[in-house]
């Protein structure tokens, strides 16, 4: 047997998962990773989009709200059941996407990034005012627990085990996505859209279908939120969180599958551990964006193993070309 | 619908209108420039409110704190194209647009530790002593605002048109390469924008500040609006950014004692999502 | 790439390990702790940091008189800066990992619904200091649940009878889109009838608005006798701005959440002539002397303003005080047993506090009655006592 193929990155993710679940017994862990799970999911979503595809969404969160909303009203003020309504999410955000995404899709750079941001707000906005519907600011409680076959899935461990499998299933096909031929015309957009055209690739197809996907992952992401925490208010859905993605992609790496769930895990436990993080956690956020963007435009992981694969280099006295 | 109070609407509209009309400016100038789109520059206005706000309390002389907001902010605004934006190997919009957002965050941060999250008043300039206009009202502070805003667009259009510098930046947006060889420093006129805009930003904020009160996080919400204001009246034009502020201010108000004061934020950005998807170029062509 | 690909999973992996090695040690068994769940940052900070200090200073004064029957009192306080996504994950850790016997707060109200969600659960005492009656209603989904905070029913009751009192029955409202103003305004719709009152028009504004004169030139045509903001920051002192721009003659009447020296500082010259419900502690030094509650404003306001000097003292703080000066009534009784803990916070029986006094039963987890609340007026930039 090749030894190297066990250090292939899939048999690495699916052990951890594994071992995880097998050491980890607090409630509190797991629910942290739980975060994480959602938050990469969101994350891989919007790096397909700004890191693959190269345009911007200041507005992702609302994909998120959209998502956690449509589970929380069909299964708490509803009853209908779970898994339907995650469905329902998942065409309420297409549609929503598509609406957005042709006329949206058609503008660039800056147009684009305020276009999403609007959407956003507007998003948020409606969450909070149409309180027949959702609760309002107040929030919606009583949002039932996900099942199988009528396990029930309310506990955090049992959580995990649907959370981290679907993940690693998204990552799976998201990193199938970016290895295809979709993801060669991908790269093509990302290097400039006329190129992308001369080669015979339907951007405004592409970017809509890229935006779509990302919407969609937002969506699931969501209503694992909703069903997570049992309870959902419009402030979790706002133009901070919007930022704070993008921050989680920055910090990753744009255009790194990988990359993304470290983003995620990152500045999901960093706040955990530093209790002095409140403070100047926005501040941070600020300056990770700014940084990252300016000396290492590629991600931190990125960026850090380029510096060191760079010394290595050096060290075996070898010349960069 | 009685007539006092659709006049009422009209003057609180076009007050606040001016107040993003100003903040629009701010986001015209830099474009004009670099065509980047400063993500931060609500901030600015913030910033120019407490810096003012904090040299009050020390000194208390409105035009001592006016002067020092304004120089202050217009120095953040040099070292921030300095620190953040100039070392930018690889200046897509992509890239610009994240780099300015998160300078904007880190700007809301440091405020919130410096100036905590409490709102301070600020004295108005001159009086509040409300006119009486037909049944409508305002403040001898909307009047200032009012005024400013029109005396900096005017300046502008002056600058931009007559003067030589305001030339040469309208060319470097136009033509780097054209402008580098007729010996125009690209360097020194994106930094002249960007303090130009800081500084117009502070202004902005100190006029209002008596009618808002200064908290840390006032710029981003008047930062957005302004640059919805700047997009509608076409982005590269100062006539078409007051525009926008404007028509945006008259909107708002209007749909808020009309319609319903719930989606009063919304109505901005609804305006903004319709010009983008069916006009982009903006209201006013602009240009030259 | 593939090198890249696996040393980021390392790396994760890394983290994680290194993360969870810190849960291996057991919770201590000698004191007590006590767990706290504050918005200590964020946009509701001015609950959050007020509560997070009263309890520590309480904490402080407890282990310095020996503790509670010789064990000392360990407080973990985390700050969830408004965000339901924290406040869990600082219950979940209070529950798992700090071995919490009891958790104080939080201190909003769409933070407290997620973290009772977990609590009741894990059969976890909590004592909320957020305002919406639905905390601690209906009474059996929420067996360990109590909060210390005036219910926005009874800031209600107390402008209505008010209103009542001075033949005002035609009000217009205009209240802020967040929890505690869609809470406030849900009340003032329901208890209205029972009063005789007319709402003649309802605006709200949302929480960061910095002009309001649109909402209120439509309230100013309308036939209303006096005006109702609901509403906590700057927004309402903009509000008071506002109208006296426009002109209106017509009384302002604000919600508890004014009841800050910050409001009338805010407020200035329009402040004044401004009614409102507030706790007793705004007023503490005018309330008669035959009021339990003055000795107990004082001694907390004396204490807070000592100890964080310059500070000055909210009756947001005099939630977390008094659900802390009932925890350990409840905790000297009790032990560590959380059950017992329960009973004994559900039998608390004329516990004078600052914000009111106390009279749980199995039926109202609050044990508050309007007489909590106090009319006041502003006038030259104090609070008066009316009513």
């Amino acid at each position: 047997m090749n030894l190297s193929r066990l250090f292939n990155p899939w048999v690495i993710f699916g052990a951890t998962v594994l071992l995880l679940a097998g050491v980890v017994d607090n409630d509190y862990y797991l629910t942290l990773i739980n975060f994480i799970g959602i938050h990469a999911l969101l994350v891989v979503g919007l790096n397909l989009l700004l890191g693959y595809a190269g345009q911007i969404s200041l507005g992702h969160a609302a994909f998120f709200g959209l998502g956690a909303y449509t589970s929380g009203i069909l299964t708490a003020t509803c009853g209908v059941n779970p898994w339907l309504a995650l469905l329902a999410g998942l065409v309420i955000c297409g549609i929503t996407a598509v609406l957005i995404g042709v006329p949206a899709l058609k503008l660039r750079g800056y147009y684009l990034a305020m276009a999403t941001l609007g959407f956003g707000i507007i998003v948020y906005i409606f969450l909070n005012e149409a309180q027949g519907l959702t609760g309002g600011p107040s929030g919606l409680a009583g949002i039932p627990a996900l099942s199988i076959f009528g396990f029930k899935l309310d506990t955090p461990k049992r959580l995990y085990l649907l959370i981290w499998p679907v993940l690693g299933g998204i990552l799976a096909l998201s990193a199938n996505l970016v290895d295809s031929r979709t993801g060669r015309a991908l790269r093509a957009l990302h290097e400039g859209e006329a190129a992308a055209e001369s080669l015979g690739v339907n951007t405004a197809r592409l970017k809509l279908m890229i935006f779509v996907w990302s919407a969609l992952y937002a969506s699931l992401a969501g209503s694992f939120y909703a069903h997570t925490l049992n309870f959902i208010a419009p402030a979790s859905f706002g133009f901070m969180f919007s930022i704070k993605l993008v921050t989680m992609v920055v910090l990753g790496g744009m255009a790194s599958i990988w990359g993304s769930l470290l983003g995620a895990a990152v500045l999901t436990v960093l706040p955990e551990i530093l209790t002095m993080f409140h403070d100047y956690e926005v501040i941070i956020f600020g300056a990770i964006l700014m940084v990252v963007m300016i000396f290492l435009p590629r991600g931190l992981v990125r960026g850090i193993m380029d510096l060191w694969e760079f010394r290595r280099y050096k060290k075996e006295g070898g010349t960069i070309a | 619908m009685e007539l006092a109070s659709l006049l009422q609407y009209l003057i609180s509209g076009l007050t606040n209108g001016a107040i993003y009309a100003l903040v629009a400016l701010g986001f015209v100038i830099i474009y004009h420039a670099t065509t980047i789109i400063n993500f931060a520059q609500g901030e600015m206005v913030m910033l120019g409110a407490m810096c003012a706000i904090s040299i009050y309390q020390v000194y208390p002389s409105l035009p001592v704190a006016f002067l020092g907001g304004v120089a202050l902010v217009t120095l953040v605004g040099i070292l921030f194209e300095r620190l953040a934006l100039r070392p930018v190997k690889d200046p897509s919009a992509i890239v610009l647009i994240i780099i300015t957002v998160g300078g904007g965050v880190f700007f809301k941060g440091v405020a919130m530790l410096l100036w905590g999250k409490e709102a301070y008043s600020f004295p108005s300039f001159s009086g509040e002593t409300p006119f009486h206009l037909g049944g409508a009202t305002l403040l001898p502070q909307n009047l200032w605002v009012l005024g400013l805003t029109a005396v900096v667009l005017l300046a502008l259009e002056a600058f931009f048109r007559l003067t030589l510098v305001g030339k040469a930046m309208r060319a470097c947006a136009y033509n780097p390469r054209a402008a580098r060889l007729v010996g125009i420093s690209q360097g020194r006129m994106v930094q002249l924008s960007f303090a130009l805009s800081a500084g117009l930003g502070a202004a902005a904020g100190i006029l209002i500040a008596p009618l808002t009160l200064g908290v840390y996080d006032m710029g981003t919400m008047v930062g957005l609006k302004g640059f919805c204001a700047a997009i509608l009246g076409g982005l590269s034009s100062s006539f078409g950014g007051v525009l926008g502020g404007l028509i945006l201010g008259v909107a708002e108000s209007l749909a808020t004692g009309l319609i319903s004061s719930g989606y009063r934020d919304a109505v901005a950005f609804f305006i903004l999502l319709v010009v983008l998807f069916l006009r982009p170029q903006g209201l006013i062509k602009g240009g030259s | 790439m593939r090198s890249r690909a696996i040393a980021a999973i390392l790396v994760f992996l890394l983290g994680v390990m290194l993360f969870t090695a810190g849960c291996a040690k057991g919770p201590g068994t000698e004191p007590y702790v006590v767990g706290g769940i504050f918005s200590i940052t964020g946009p509701a900070s001015y609950l959050g940091e007020p509560e997070r200090n009263t309890m520590e200073m309480l904490v402080e004064a407890i282990n310095a008189a020996g503790g509670i029957k010789g064990h000392p009192l360990k407080a973990v306080i985390y700050d969830d800066e408004g965000d339901v996504t924290k406040a869990r994950l600082h219950a979940e850790k209070l529950i798992t990992k700090d071995g919490a016997v009891a958790i104080i707060g939080p201190s909003i109200t769409p933070a407290s619904m997620t973290v009772l969600e977990i609590t009741q659960k894990a059969q976890m005492p909590l004592i909320s200091c957020a305002a919406a009656a639905g905390i601690t209603m209906p009474v059996k989904d929420r067996f360990w649940t109590f909060k210390t905070a005036q219910t926005d029913q009874m800031a209600v009751e107390r402008i209505y009878q008010y209103c009542k009192k001075n033949g005002i029955s035609k009000v217009a409202l205009i209240t802020v889109s967040s929890a505690f103003g869609v809470a406030g305004k849900a009340q003032l719709l329901a208890q209205a009838p029972q009063y005789g009152m007319e709402i003649v028009g309802q605006e709200v504004f949302a929480d960061k608005d910095t002009d309001m004169t649109p909402q209120l030139t439509k309230i100013r045509s309308l036939p209303a006798q006096a005006v109702i903001c609901w509403g906590v920051g700057p927004a309402p002192a903009l509000v008071a701005k506002n109208m006296k721009q426009l002109g209106f003659t017509i009384p302002l009447i604000q919600s508890h959440g004014a009841a800050s020296q910050k409001f009338i500082e805010l407020a200035g010259d329009a402040g004044d002539g401004i009614i409102l419900p507030a706790g007793k502690l705004a007023v503490f030094a005018q309330l008669p002397d035959t009021d339990p509650q003055k000795a107990v404003c004082k001694e907390y306001a004396d204490k807070y303003q000592a100890k964080f000097k310059g500070a000055p003292v909210s009756s947001f703080g005099g939630y977390a005080y008094d659900a802390m000066k009932m925890l350990t009534q409840a905790l000297d009784q009790a032990g560590k047993d959380k059950a017992k803990i329960r009973t004994a916070l559900e039998g608390v029986k004329n516990y004078v506090g600052v914000s009111g006094v106390f009279n749980m039963t199995p039926a109202d987890h609050n044990g508050l009655t309007p007489a909590a609340f106090v009319m006041v007026k502003i006038e030259k930039g104090h609070f008066k006592l009316i009513d």
